[in-house]
């Protein structure tokens, strides 16, 4: 140790010039991308001067629906960052052969792998399912906001700090190059002592403290704020299941904020957590992150789920078949996602009854799943389908996650697991339900509820080209690592020396330029629409551009601030089929004030304060961290002494937002 | 594309059906206090987790000193009694704060919050006395998780400290209103919490831990 | 997917009848599904009841048929599991040839290190570096280890794989059918050189094993203490090295982290602990006068436990 104090080492850590990739050219190149892109989006909105409107409508909102299409946008922002990393993995294994060792050498396709995995479950699939849980769970109860609206600006901003974060490991230092779920001994300080375990555990952290808050949240709104009349059993499904989602979050977010932090603890104290030496045990992370890993895919499916439910039943014209019995699968699905863990590594040597148990349990859980499956089947039997875009997603996601599921049962015998565990089998297998049941059923959802939150549909012509892409390409990419699982191939790999299977993974990164297909076609889907959002093609006067069934399909698209001049109440379920089928007409009149929360700064601040924080604990600047830390909890114990944080919208105004709705559906009909 | 059909329920009139789908004055419940219990429970798992290591490490010695050869039992009883001493003046605190005594219930703040302050001085004398002699958490898997587990409930006691000064300068500001009073009954639920994972701590850790 | 290894040849027909099982159910339903998508199209004219949402027969059946199909499965887990499990001593040596429970297998000790692998033969106390030699119809008892991170040992064709972790030891019962070149590798990532952690395994006859033994025995190198310390540094690409003498005892060395010279080995330091915990609860059972006076008396043998990491 220095008998000097170094003041350059406590204000700057390790954070120097050579953490910065300037002999990167790739690396390079995305950072000249990102700045000219950052340009000519900070050009273009001083242009249409929307700085104020940004922040004041926007940044510093409290209202669900605008949060829930901020989190849409990070979703879709990170899904390009992701799918970059997928493009990049599967173009190297489908070159790196014999002698040709592809253009990432292991130090960089180990961090892409890992990164892809990070982001497209964290910072893809997380906030597009919490985007549509936020827009839409209140407004399917007949409320106006959700519970805590502060507290889900602040989840917000907290989750999107931590893709800041792992954007930024990108230019500054390096990302973590241990796989997505950082077991030690590896990525413990000794097989790991750069900043990219690291990156990796406080972005996580700030995410996970925003993810968990938003659980709370959405667990209070929907057990408190329900509509006079709507009993449990009078929700809709999709209500249902953010319900147990949400559950599950509480549940198990905790589990995995200590566990990052005990590896944290052993990197930056050199504590004996998961260390080999001083009586350390590398197993329990193996079991504490998975305890918590395998209800977190139960918490991407469940919204998805219910996302299908809705869909089915509105584009059938018919009521959802077996309501009970889908609540309860849920339940069932949701308790019992916390006894199957294990299956996950069966591999570990925990003993053929320990394996058989969680082998069995993990097989009943196929059990409620096919029955929702065959509950969405039969409500299709004697409907009336109508194929737009919605329906047309679910169609394929019945015909795609049931072979994933048939995969996931063929993994779970524990014998056959000893074969096929981190192989490219698994891989097929964690994708055929990833993308097959979570991102089919959000761009099932993104297409059913686009209209209700802009007021326009969108584009089917694009959307069917980017719909074909996807289904097709999917399997063209996924089937050869099914294949290849078979014959011994295991997944991390960055090169290899058969060329005779090297056939195969060029079909599979055929299939991802397919995909990549898909995703270009999404983008021109959604600026097609934008372009003809007013046309008599795409734009929705009514509300109702699908004859919805649940309670959103009732207000104004997109709805007004308050969500419903006056609280709805419910008889039935499909509360608003039944409204409908009475002859249920709006309220002209008699409008009330309404209670409304107010805008605020404290979430953004706070988060990002809280982003700093991380970055310097990464950087080991301890000056910083200090200093960030104080005016963290000084600006959070500041916010908690503004008591103003409602207002009143004036019955005035709601006349006259009414009336405006009034004029538009009569002119329109 | 919504067909409004003409049917109706029962003779009723258009406003009649209309009437019966809305509530004029609608006030949806407090969510506050519920959504605190949630929080709490997600707390509750931390600690869990916490306590399972414990359960795993705990007898990890490596060649390092056990919980007989370091756990001072007096040391403790009185830290113990600090905490549960504090959860009863907290509890006055709430009747006073129900009796709408303000006066009151600042002052049990005071004593609860002294009382919290003694048990942090005690527990970071002890932390202090153990690295000193070489028992840090860095020693064994079992110190490593005496350190997390008793540290983290020291951390959660230093926010609650910090959070009960906040609402003592609140309530000196406005007064017991509903929203102050609401804070409090989280803080209250907050600190008992606190306690009651301290008994599971002094029980697994410091009892147990002096048996071989 | 042609696995010449008895293990693994069941694992591979347990795979076949669990699909087949399973597509019993899975085949109809996707049937089901296109066929509803078609027939029930709005503009297909075919029957509508918009209000029917409740069939207590079809629930029985939705619950049930899945259920029975899991019930089997979960019967055939419950007996594969226990029958294929690694740890099992074998009872076979392939379908048609039962093992005599007398039979002794042939040990063979694996090391993962970064990134290649170390097989020590206690018996015939010769190793190799990535390179696997064992006779076929002979059963192989493997006892696996790792040196620094989680690793996997997995020869596809032979049997399913195991974890390889420091400081545990894990074992592996399987027995190869046919002589021939295969491979072997790891299968959990383990850092940079992982792409290249691969190794040759050879089967051979008997004969031709016991002859291959005795050719290593007549080399030069020798793999000592030392020699492990320098060769456990992390490299990858590493070319196929033989041992002809191995020090005696070194995996268990290995196994617990006391291969460089002054380090105390796991297992004895567990034992040490728990033997002072005993001595400790022992001495305050005593009556007051007596815990002293024997502490007195131990001072000088009761070791004081140190404070300095390893």
């Amino acid at each position: 140790m220095q008998d000097t104090f170094d003041l350059t080492k406590f204000i700057f850590g390790r954070l120097g010039w050579d953490a910065i990739p300037f002999h990167e050219p790739i690396l390079l190149a995305t950072f000249a991308g990102v700045i000219v892109g950052g340009i000519a989006l900070v050009g273009i909105i001083s242009y249409f001067r929307l700085w104020g409107s940004l922040w004041n409508d926007w940044i510093t909102s409290i209202d669900h629906k605008k949060i829930g299409i901020m989190y849409m946008i990070l979703g879709l922002v990170m899904l390009l960052r992701g799918f970059a990393d997928a493009l990049m993995m599967r173009a190297q294994q489908a070159l790196a052969f014999g002698d040709n060792a592809g253009f990432l050498p292991p130090h960089h396709y180990d961090q892409v792998f890992t990164a892809h995995g990070v982001i497209m479950i964290f910072f893809v699939a997380m906030p597009f399912v919490t985007g549509l849980m936020n827009y839409v769970v209140p407004l399917q109860i007949g409320a106006r906001d959700v519970a805590f609206p502060f507290l889900n600006n602040f989840s917000f901003w907290m989750t999107t700090m931590g893709a800041v974060l792992i954007m930024a490991s990108l230019f500054v230092g390096e990302f973590a190059r241990t796989g997505w779920l950082a077991y030690p001994p590896l990525s413990g300080i000794l097989a790991s002592p750069g900043v990219g375990v690291d990156y990796y555990i406080w972005s996580l952290q700030i995410a996970g403290v925003g993810t968990l808050l938003s659980g709370v949240n959405l667990i209070v709104t929907i057990i408190k704020m329900r509509a006079p009349g709507m009993g449990l059993m009078k929700m809709p499904v999709f209500v249902w299941t953010s319900l147990c989602t949400n559950i599950l979050i509480v549940v198990t977010f905790p589990i995995l904020t200590a566990v990052l932090a005990m590896l944290g603890m052993d990197r930056l104290f050199d504590t004996a957590f998961f260390t080999n030496d001083r009586g350390g045990n590398a197993m329990m992370y193996v079991n504490l992150i998975w305890i918590w890993g395998h209800p977190e895919v139960y918490i991407l499916i469940l919204p998805a789920f219910g996302i299908f439910s809705e869909v089915v039943s509105t584009f059938c014209g018919k009521r959802l078949f077996g309501y009970t019995s889908m609540v309860y699968a849920t339940c069932v699905i949701m308790v019992l996602s916390y006894l199957v863990w294990l299956h996950h590594f069966f591999t570990m040597g925990s003993g053929a009854s320990v394996n058989a148990f969680f082998g069995i349990t993990t097989m009943i859980i196929s059990i409620p799943t096919g029955a929702k499956l065959f509950n969405w089947l039969f409500t299709m039997y004697r409907g009336r389908i109508r194929f737009e875009l919605p329906m047309m997603w679910t169609i394929s996601f019945m015909l795609t996650f049931t072979i994933g599921g048939m995969t996931g049962v063929m993994l779970a015998i524990p014998a056959a697991d000893f074969v096929l565990h981190n192989s490219l089998f698994l891989i097929a297998h964690f994708h055929n339900v990833i993308i097959g049941g979570v991102v089919f059923g959000i761009f099932a959802g993104l297409n059913y509820w686009f209209p209700k939150a802009f007021g326009y549909k969108l584009d089917k012509f694009w959307g069917t080209v980017s719909f074909w892409l996807w289904s097709i390409g999917f399997w063209v990419a996924f089937t050869p690592p099914y294949i290849l699982g078979f014959m011994g191939y295991t997944r991390r790999v960055s090169h290899f020396d058969d060329m005779s299977v090297q056939w195969l993974f060029q079909i599979s990164f055929l299939g991802t330029l397919m995909i990549a297909g898909g995703i270009g076609a999404l983008l021109m889907q959604l600026y097609v629409s934008f372009r003809d959002r007013n046309t008599a093609r795409l734009r929705d006067f009514t509300g109702d551009p699908w004859d919805g069934r649940t309670l959103e399909w009732s207000t104004s698209s997109p709805p007004p601030d308050y969500n419903f001049a006056f609280t709805p109440v419910v008889h039935d379920n499909d509360t608003f089929a039944d409204m409908k089928k009475n002859g249920y007409q709006r309220p002209l009149a008699d409008f009330v004030a309404i209670h409304m929360p107010k805008n605020t700064w404290a979430g953004f601040v706070i988060s990002a304060l809280a982003c700093v924080v991380g970055f310097a604990i990464i950087w080991h600047m301890w000056a910083l961290v200090a200093v960030a830390f104080v005016v963290l909890l000084g600006t959070i114990i500041a916010h908690t002494f503004n008591y103003k944080r409602d207002f009143y919208i004036p019955a005035e105004e709601v006349l006259k937002t009414e009336t405006a709705r009034t004029r538009m559906l009569e002119s329109h009909v | 594309m919504s067909e409004i059909k003409a049917t109706m329920t029962g003779g009723m009139t258009p406003a009649e059906v209309t009437a019966r789908y809305m509530a004029r004055e609608h006030h949806p419940e407090q969510g506050t206090l519920l959504g605190f219990w949630l929080y709490l429970m997600s707390d509750c798992l931390l600690f869990a987790s916490l306590f399972a290591s414990y359960a795993v490490l705990g007898r990890n010695y490596a060649g390092g000193p056990t919980g007989a050869e370091l756990f001072e039992l007096p040391l403790i009883a009185l830290n113990t009694a600090f905490l549960l001493v504090s959860s009863i003046t907290f509890g006055m605190a709430m009747i006073s704060a129900q009796a709408k005594n303000v006066g009151k219930t600042k002052l049990w703040l005071i004593v609860t919050g002294l009382l919290g302050v003694a048990f942090l001085s005690l527990e970071i004398y002890e932390f202090q006395h153990l690295i000193h002699l070489g028992a840090g958490p860095q020693r064994s898997g079992f110190l490593t998780a005496f350190f997390a587990l008793v540290g983290t409930h020291g951390l959660h006691v230093l926010f609650g400290v910090v959070w009960l000064v906040t609402l003592f300068v609140q309530l000196s500001k406005h007064g017991l209103t509903p929203e102050n009073f609401r804070r409090l009954a989280c803080l209250s639920l907050f600190w008992h919490f606190l306690d009651l994972v301290w008994i599971f701590v002094f029980t697994f850790v410091y009892l147990m831990g002096v048996l071989p | 997917m042609n696995p010449t290894g008895d293990i693994a040849k069941q694992q591979a027909d347990l795979i076949v009848i669990s699909v087949l099982l399973m597509l019993i159910i899975i085949v109809p339903v996707m049937v089901l599904v296109v066929w509803f998508a078609w027939r029930y199209r709005k503009g297909a004219n075919a029957a509508y009841e918009p209000d029917w949402d409740h069939s207590t027969k079809l629930e029985l059946i939705i619950w049930g048929a899945p259920l029975l199909i899991i019930i089997v499965l979960g019967l055939i887990t419950w007996v594969s599991t226990h029958k294929l499990d690694p740890y099992r001593p074998l009872d076979r040596i392939d379908a048609n040839r039962p093992l005599a429970a007398s039979v002794k297998p042939l040990e063979v000790q694996v090391v993962a290190l970064d990134w290649k692998w170390l097989f020590i033969y206690p018996e015939q106390g010769i190793a190799s570096v990535n390179h696997l030699v064992t006779p076929i119809d002979v059963p192989v008892r493997f006892k696996i280890t790792s040196s620094t991170v989680m690793n996997t040992f997995y020869i596809p064709t032979l049997a399913g794989m195991i974890y390889a972790m420091p400081g545990m030891e894990t074992e592996l019962n399987a027995v190869l059918n046919k002589t021939g070149d295969y491979r072997g590798l790891s299968a959990n990532f383990s850092g940079d050189g992982f792409s290249h952690m691969k190794f040759a395994y050879k089967g051979v006859t008997q004969a031709d094993f016991d002859t291959w033994v005795k050719e290593m025995k007549t080399g030069t190198e020798v793999l000592d203490r030392a020699d492990y310390m320098v060769l456990e540094k992390p490299t990858a690409k590493e070319p196929v090295r033989h041992y002809a003498q191995v020090e005696p005892a070194l995996f268990n060395r290995i196994l617990n982290r006391c291969v460089a010279e002054g380090t105390m080995c796991m297992n004895q330091q567990m034992h040490e602990d728990h033997k002072r915990n005993e001595m400790a609860a022992a001495i305050r059972q005593l009556p007051k006068d007596g815990k002293s006076m024997l502490a007195e008396a131990l001072e000088m043998c009761v070791a004081p436990f140190n404070t300095v990491k390893k």
